[in-house]
């Protein structure tokens, strides 16, 4: 029950195959191959080869996938687009489900945590990506903001933190940061684990909408000026 | 196997600006041209926003897809080919065909053809117009460019630009012309409806770069625009009304007065027998009509698609694609970029 894991939520570029019929000691279905390229600007080009050597490490091929599972953010744009489209025509082109997984969550569930957890990634623009996990489950929705402007005192907030953002801004954002960067960027053990229910019990495929937060940058034209002097 | 047969079923993935187009084409037959457009979103902006515009190609990928498949009355899995347009157009919105196109391409095990847009403006024809044997000159027009073009072959891996804009794209200087008069976005078609009602020879426009010693077959807009904004203010400070429609009528006659001078003075200066038009453009109503004239008093054949073939669409980059599918063009890599400024020279990435 092989299921193709994508994420371009955030610098990392990442392609990995999980085996969803094997829950491993750790829990959550067992990693066949994790791919990852930490290239900002790099999913366009390198996200197909990557998915293509992720199924070869795995020997698996596209017939032997069951479902596509993806990060949908929040994460950079143009990025993060990329990840989500290729996923979708993946699943359209094969006929299997695609199913969701919010990239934070992804991040958390990769983590060992502490009970009380801020993730944290890389919005650009001074910015963070975040949402807080108390005992495994994340409280209330992912949000972007400056790290100056999270709710609370840190020690409110959380016992430590994890992710590239928190790791950019950690004298910002003031809490233990859990210093391992497998913990960067959404792993595909984390990713499949959150998945792994939906592709074992054959549950309906999902639209994969990206978590932007942000509204596109646009402003509605003034009163054009004259050229005549 | 019968020649129909062996004729490539391709899928073409259109979104290098607004529009997210799907074409199915087998050789040269048109079989399904399906496309999604944001312009709608577009309008209050009074321009395409990058943004928007990606954001809704996401969306609309894989529902037009299948309805591109569903007019064809095809399956995915009966596709020989998928091609995309790689370049030239908006960074992100290439961006979400490119990996789309990578991603049906890897899932069902097909060659891919990044390919060039202006190219694939030209191509378009062969769906309508049928094989051209020959060479030709074409004119490219639309909202990103202005070029003449000389082709060896529709379809092949060669072209050659003989000159093209200096400053803004024809379709630019429509949109802001449009804006000016209080017409609205995009302003191809309001300002060919406008026109309609207008006098051509009211206002005498100028023509750019229509000197004997100016560039043969280079296009400069900016300066009418100009020279339309100028008159449009003098009429506004002295208290008298715009007359909308004669401006758009004298404005687009000054457009395709040059575009259509210039495009046959090349067909006959290359010594071909066909003129062809394609972009967006290439959809106005007076600039066909004036071709038609020009190219019948010169004794060249004018080969122009229906407007819904010249504005973009998946239709001509599949068309293109089952042109280099055919000759045995060797397929793009699964790592090809999205070139916003691909040259219009490269067919093929």
């Amino acid at each position: 029950m092989l299921a193709l894991v994508i994420d371009t939520s955030s610098a990392a570029v990442t392609a990995g195959v999980v085996d969803c019929a094997v829950d491993t000691a750790q829990g959550g279905p067992r990693v066949l191959s994790e791919q990852v390229i930490v290239n900002a600007r790099g999913h366009g080009e390198r996200l197909a080869p990557l998915i293509r050597q992720a199924l070869a490490e795995a020997g698996a091929g596209m017939i032997d996938l069951t479902a596509v599972i993806a990060g949908v953010g929040p994460g950079p744009f143009t990025g993060l687009r990329v990840g989500l489209v290729t996923a979708a025509a993946i699943s359209d082109a094969r006929g299997i489900p695609a199913y969701d997984v919010c990239s934070l969550d992804a991040i958390a569930a990769g983590t060992v945590e502490p009970r009380r957890l801020l993730v944290a990634t890389d919005a650009r623009r001074r910015e963070v990506y975040w949402a807080r996990y108390v005992a495994g489950r994340r409280v209330g929705e992912p949000a972007v903001a400056k790290p100056a402007d999270l709710p609370g005192e840190a020690e409110e907030l959380a016992d430590a933190m994890v992710g590239a953002g928190a790791r950019l801004y950690a004298d910002l954002l003031r809490l233990p940061l859990l210093d391992d960067v497998d913990h960067d960027y959404p792993a595909v053990r984390g990713l499949g684990l959150l998945a792994a229910d939906r592709v074992r019990s054959g549950a309906p495929t999902e639209p994969l909408t990206p978590l932007y937060l942000r509204r596109p940058d646009a402003v509605e034209p003034v009163a054009s000026k004259t050229v005549s002097q | 196997m019968s020649p129909m047969a062996s004729e490539a079923l391709v899928l073409g993935i259109e979104t290098s600006c607004d529009e997210t187009g799907i074409g199915i084409v087998r050789g040269s037959t048109l079989l399904a041209d399906a496309v999604a457009s944001s312009v709608a979103e577009h309008a209050r902006y009074g321009g395409v926003v990058p943004e928007v515009a990606s954001r809704a190609h996401l969306q609309a990928m894989v529902p037009t897809v299948h309805r591109a498949c569903e007019q064809a009355g095809v399956q995915l899995s009966d596709v020989d080919a998928i091609a995309v347009t790689a370049g030239p157009g908006l960074a992100g919105a290439l961006l979400v065909g490119v990996a789309a196109a990578k991603a049906y391409a890897l899932a069902l095990d097909k060659p891919l053809y990044g390919v060039n847009h202006l190219s694939a403006h030209v191509s378009v024809d062969l769906l309508e117009n049928g094989p051209l044997e020959e060479a030709c000159v074409a004119l490219l027009v639309s909202g990103g460019h202005s070029s003449i073009l000389r082709v060896p072959r529709v379809g092949g891996l060669e072209l050659t630009e003989l000159g093209a804009t200096l400053d803004d794209a024809a379709g630019e200087a429509f949109d802001k012309v449009a804006r000016l008069l209080g017409l609205g976005f995009p302003g191809g078609p309001l300002i060919d409806r406008a026109a309609r009602d207008g006098d051509p020879a009211s206002i005498a426009f100028p023509r750019g770069l229509s000197g004997a010693s100016d560039p043969a077959f280079a296009f400069s807009f900016s300066g009418l625009k100009t020279a339309v904004a100028r008159w449009v203010e003098a009429r506004q400070r002295a208290g008298e009304p715009v007359p909308v429609n004669d401006v758009a009528a004298s404005f687009q006659e000054a457009v395709v007065d040059v575009l259509t001078i210039k495009a046959v003075r090349a067909a006959r200066e290359q010594g071909v027998d066909h003129l062809l038009l394609g972009g967006g453009v290439a959809a106005n109503s007076r600039l066909r009509e004036l071709a038609a004239e020009r190219c019948a008093r010169e004794g060249i054949r004018l080969r122009v698609p229906r407007p819904g073939l010249c504005t973009d669409n998946g239709a001509m980059v599949a068309a293109l694609g089952a042109q280099l599918v055919q000759h045995g063009a060797p397929p793009s890599a699964l790592d090809i970029p999205a070139d916003s400024s691909m040259p219009i020279a490269d067919v093929l990435m």
